[in-house]
C-alpha cells in the first residue's frame, strides 16, 4: 500500500469487510470490501442498481438494510449493530437521495434542535438560496435540486467527520450547481467536525453519475460498484474518462485495476 | 316552543341516552355548587387556581383581553367585559335584561337531545353569554374558564355566543379541573349564531383529569357569509370525553373550520367528532383531526352533509398509535344530496413512520428525540391557525407529557 500519512491523513476511518447486505429479504450487496482514509475523498461510480445507495444506506444503519454477513468498522469501533443516532454521533453523516418528508417539522427547527441551538441556521440558509425555506416542512413539497440543498444546510450544520453524498449534483439546476459544489467542497475540506478524529480531517464517500462534482473535490480514490459489489478501485479521473468512453462493461473487466484495498492497521495515536 | 312544552321533553329525555359514548349514571353526581363568592380580580384567586387557569390559556391579570368569564361548578364567580363593541356576562342575567334573547336559548341545541341535555335545561343552568354587537371587530380575545371545583358534583354549563351582522371575535374557553377533584362530570350545552359576514374564532382547551366524565354538546348556526373557526385541544388525561359539534351552515358562501388535537392517555376514552351541514350554496368546510393514542380510546368521527350545489369540503382524520394497547378508529363520512358537490376525505392511522424516525437519528437526535419532533409536528398541523400565545402553552403541555414514555 502506497498510502502516505501525511498531516493525519492516513488511518483508515472506515473499513468495510466482506459485507452482505439483503433488503426485503433478498441480497443486494455481496462481500463488499472498501476502506476510506481519514482525509481522503472518495468517489464510488457505478450503473443504475449496482447496489451504490445501498452501501450509503446500510453504512449509516437504516433499519430496512440487513447485515447478513462481514462488519463495518468505523475508527476502530465495530458498528455494524449500533443504531442510526450512534453512528451520527461517532461523525457519519449522509446525504440522502429520497429522504422522507417531515410534516409539521420546520426545516429551521430541524436545524436548531440537532445542533442543540449551537448553529444559527439564518446564515447557512442564505448562502444556499434557502432563506425561505427555513419556515416549510422538511421536504414537502421540495424539488429535486432543494432536496439537495436542503440536505446540504443539514449536513453542514451537523459537520460530521465522515460525509457521504449520494448524488449530490442531481436535479440541481445550472445556476445553483456553483453554489452547492463550492459547499460540498467548503463541507469535505473542513477540518475540525463533530465525532472523536477533529483533528484528523474529514473523509468522504461520494456518490456521482456524471463527475460533475469533481470540478469543485479533489477526489483522492474511485471506487467502481457492479452487481452488488465493489468491481474495481483506482484513480478517479481516470476511472471516470474510461466509463465515459468505454462504458462500464470495460471498467469491470478490467482485471489490471481490480484490487480490494486491504484494510489498514488502525494506529493507535 | 313555550317553556312548558321544553320542560315537559326534558323531563321525559331524563334517561335518554346518547347515541355515542359510554353512558353515564348522572345519579351519582350531586348538583354543582352554587355559593362559591364571587371575585372582582382574578389575581386574587389562589395560586393553585390562577395556575389552573394560565394552563388553559386564560390570563389572570387580563392583560389583552376584551374580557373574561369563570364559572366554579355552577357559580358565576367572575364576569368582566373590558373592550366595547362586545357584552360578556352571565346567562341567566342576560336573559333577564335582554328580552330579544329568549328565542336564541334552547334553540339550537334541543333540551330532549340526550338525558345530559335534558340535565342541564332542568336545572336552569348558567354559563357565559358573549356578545359582539353589529359591525364591531374586536381585536382582542374573550377569554372564559369553566372549572371543576368538588367532587362527585355535575358541572351543568349553558352558553351562548352570538356574532352579529359584519362582527368578528375571538374566543378562547379553558375547561380544567382543580387538582384535588377526583371524580367529577361537566355537560356543557353550547349554542352559537353567526350572523350574515360575521366571523367567530373558538378556541377551547380541555385539561381535565383522569376520573373525569365529559359531555359537551355545541350547534353552530351560520347565516350568510359566516366564517366559523374552531380550534379543540384535549392534550391531558380524562375519563371518558364524547363531543359531536355540528355546524349548520344555513347562508351561502359560508365558511367553517374544525381542527382538532387531542391525546388518549391510558384510561381515557375519547370520542370526538366533528359534523358540517352544507346547507347552502358556495359554502366551504374542512375537518382536520390529528389524534395520538399513548394507551387509551380515540374514536375520530367526521361528518360532512352536502346539501347544496357548489358547496366543497374536505376532511381528514389521522391518528398515531404510540403504544400497542391503544386504539385508534377513524371515522369519516361524506354524504352528498345534490349532484354538484365536491366532497373528499383522508383518514390515516398507525404508528409513526420508522423512516422518518431514522432520518432525524442520522441527523444525530436520539429515538426518543426524533419521535418526539415528529409527534409534535403531526400535532402542529391540526392547529396551525391558533393565536400565537396560546401555542407556546400547547408547546409546554406537549413537553410535559414526556414523549419518551410512552
Amino acid at each position: 500500500m502506497g498510502w502516505v500519512g501525511i498531516q493525519g491523513k492516513g488511518e483508515n476511518i472506515l473499513e468495510i469487510e466482506n459485507l452482505s447486505v439483503e433488503v426485503g429479504g433478498r441480497e443486494v450487496l455481496h462481500d463488499v470490501n472498501l476502506s476510506v482514509m481519514s482525509g481522503y475523498t472518495n468517489v464510488l461510480f457505478g450503473p443504475n442498481g449496482s447496489g451504490k445507495s445501498t452501501l450509503l444506506m446500510t453504512i449509516m444503519g437504516f433499519g430496512g438494510y440487513k447485515v447478513t454477513k462481514g462488519r463495518i468498522m468505523f475508527q476502530g469501533e465495530d458498528i455494524t449493530h449500533k443504531n442510526v443516532a450512534e453512528r451520527a454521533q461517532m461523525g457519519i453523516g449522509l446525504m440522502m437521495q429520497r429522504p422522507p418528508n417531515l410534516v409539521g417539522v420546520q426545516l429551521g427547527t430541524l436545524v436548531k434542535t440537532m445542533t442543540k441551538g449551537r448553529v444559527k441556521p439564518d446564515a447557512l440558509a442564505k448562502e444556499l438560496d434557502l432563506t425561505n425555506f427555513l419556515t416549510r416542512d422538511v421536504n414537502v413539497g421540495f424539488s429535486g435540486g432543494e432536496i439537495k440543498r436542503s440536505e446540504l444546510l443539514q449536513l453542514t450544520a451537523q459537520n460530521p467527520c465522515f460525509v457521504m453524498l449520494d448524488e449530490p449534483e442531481s436535479g440541481v439546476d445550472i445556476v445553483s450547481i456553483d453554489k452547492v459544489g463550492t459547499k460540498v467542497h467548503d463541507l469535505l475540506v473542513g477540518t475540525s467536525c463533530a465525532g472523536k478524529m477533529d483533528r484528523s480531517g474529514k473523509a468522504s464517500l461520494v456518490i456521482t453519475h456524471t463527475g460533475q462534482i469533481l470540478d469543485y473535490v479533489n477526489a483522492d480514490r474511485g471506487y467502481v460498484m457492479c452487481k452488488g459489489t465493489v468491481a474495481c478501485s483506482g484513480n478517479p479521473r481516470e476511472l471516470l474518462h474510461e466509463i465515459r468512453t468505454k462504458g462500464y462493461d470495460e471498467c469491470i473487466s478490467c482485471n489490471i485495476r481490480r484490487r480490494s484495498p486491504q484494510p489498514l492497521k488502525i494506529e493507535e495515536a | 316552543m313555550s317553556n312548558n312544552d321544553q320542560k315537559r321533553k326534558a323531563e321525559a329525555a331524563k334517561e335518554k341516552k346518547a347515541t355515542f359514548g359510554e353512558d353515564i349514571e348522572l345519579q351519582k353526581f350531586g348538583q354543582g355548587r352554587k355559593d362559591i363568592a364571587e371575585e372582582k380580580n382574578l389575581e386574587n384567586l389562589s395560586e393553585e387556581d390562577r395556575k389552573t387557569l394560565l394552563n388553559v390559556g386564560v390570563i389572570p391579570s387580563e392583560e389583552g383581553r376584551a374580557g373574561s368569564f369563570l364559572l366554579m361548578d355552577n357559580s358565576v364567580v367572575h364576569q368582566r367585559q373590558m373592550a366595547s363593541g362586545v357584552e360578556v356576562m352571565n346567562l341567566q342575567g342576560a336573559l333577564k335584561v335582554h328580552d330579544w334573547l329568549k328565542p336564541y336559548s334552547w334553540n339550537a341545541v334541543a333540551p330532549d337531545a340526550d338525558k345530559y341535555t335534558s340535565r342541564t335545561f332542568l336545572e336552569d343552568a348558567d354559563g357565559y353569554f358573549i356578545h359582539a354587537l353589529p359591525g364591531q371587530k374586536i381585536v382582542n380575545p374573550v377569554q372564559t374558564c369553566l372549572m371543576l371545583k368538588s367532587k362527585e358534583t355535575a358541572q351543568t354549563v349553558h352558553n351562548i355566543i352570538i356574532v352579529d351582522e359584519g362582527a368578528e371575535m375571538e374566543v378562547v374557553t379553558g375547561c380544567s379541573t382543580s387538582k384535588h377533584v377526583d371524580k367529577a362530570l361537566h355537560l356543557g350545552i353550547s349554542e352559537f349564531y353567526i350572523k350574515k359576514n360575521a366571523k367567530l374564532t373558538f378556541t377551547m382547551i380541555h385539561n381535565w383529569a383522569e376520573n373525569i366524565g365529559v359531555r359537551p354538546r355545541t350547534v353552530v348556526k351560520m347565516e350568510e357569509g359566516a366564517t366559523f373557526i374552531n380550534n379543540y385541544v384535549s392534550m391531558k388525561p380524562v375519563k371518558t370525553i364524547q363531543t359531536y359539534p355540528t355546524a349548520f351552515m344555513d347562508g351561502a358562501n359560508g365558511v367553517c373550520s374544525f381542527n382538532t388535537v387531542a391525546v388518549a392517555h391510558p384510561g381515557s376514552e375519547m370520542d370526538m367528532g366533528s359534523r358540517v351541514m352544507l346547507n347552502a350554496p358556495n359554502c366551504k368546510a374542512e375537518i382536520v383531526s390529528r389524534t395520538i393514542t399513548t394507551g387509551g380510546v380515540m374514536i375520530a368521527r367526521g361528518r360532512m352533509v352536502g346539501a347544496a350545489s357548489n358547496v366543497k369540503g374536505h376532511l381528514e382524520c389521522k391518528g398515531l398509535i404510540l403504544n400497542e394497547k391503544g386504539v385508534q378508529l377513524a371515522i369519516p363520512e361524506l354524504e352528498a344530496r345534490v349532484a354538484d358537490v365536491e366532497m373528499t376525505h383522508e383518514a390515516a392511522v398507525g404508528k409513526i413512520a420508522q423512516d422518518q424516525v431514522e432520518y432525524l437519528m442520522s441527523r444525530g437526535l436520539t429515538e426518543d428525540e426524533a419521535v418526539g419532533i415528529i409527534v409534535r409536528g403531526f400535532l402542529d398541523v391540526g392547529i396551525r391557525g391558533l393565536p400565537p400565545q396560546l401555542k407556546a402553552e400547547i408547546d409546554e403541555t406537549m413537553e410535559q407529557i414526556n414523549l419518551a414514555k410512552m
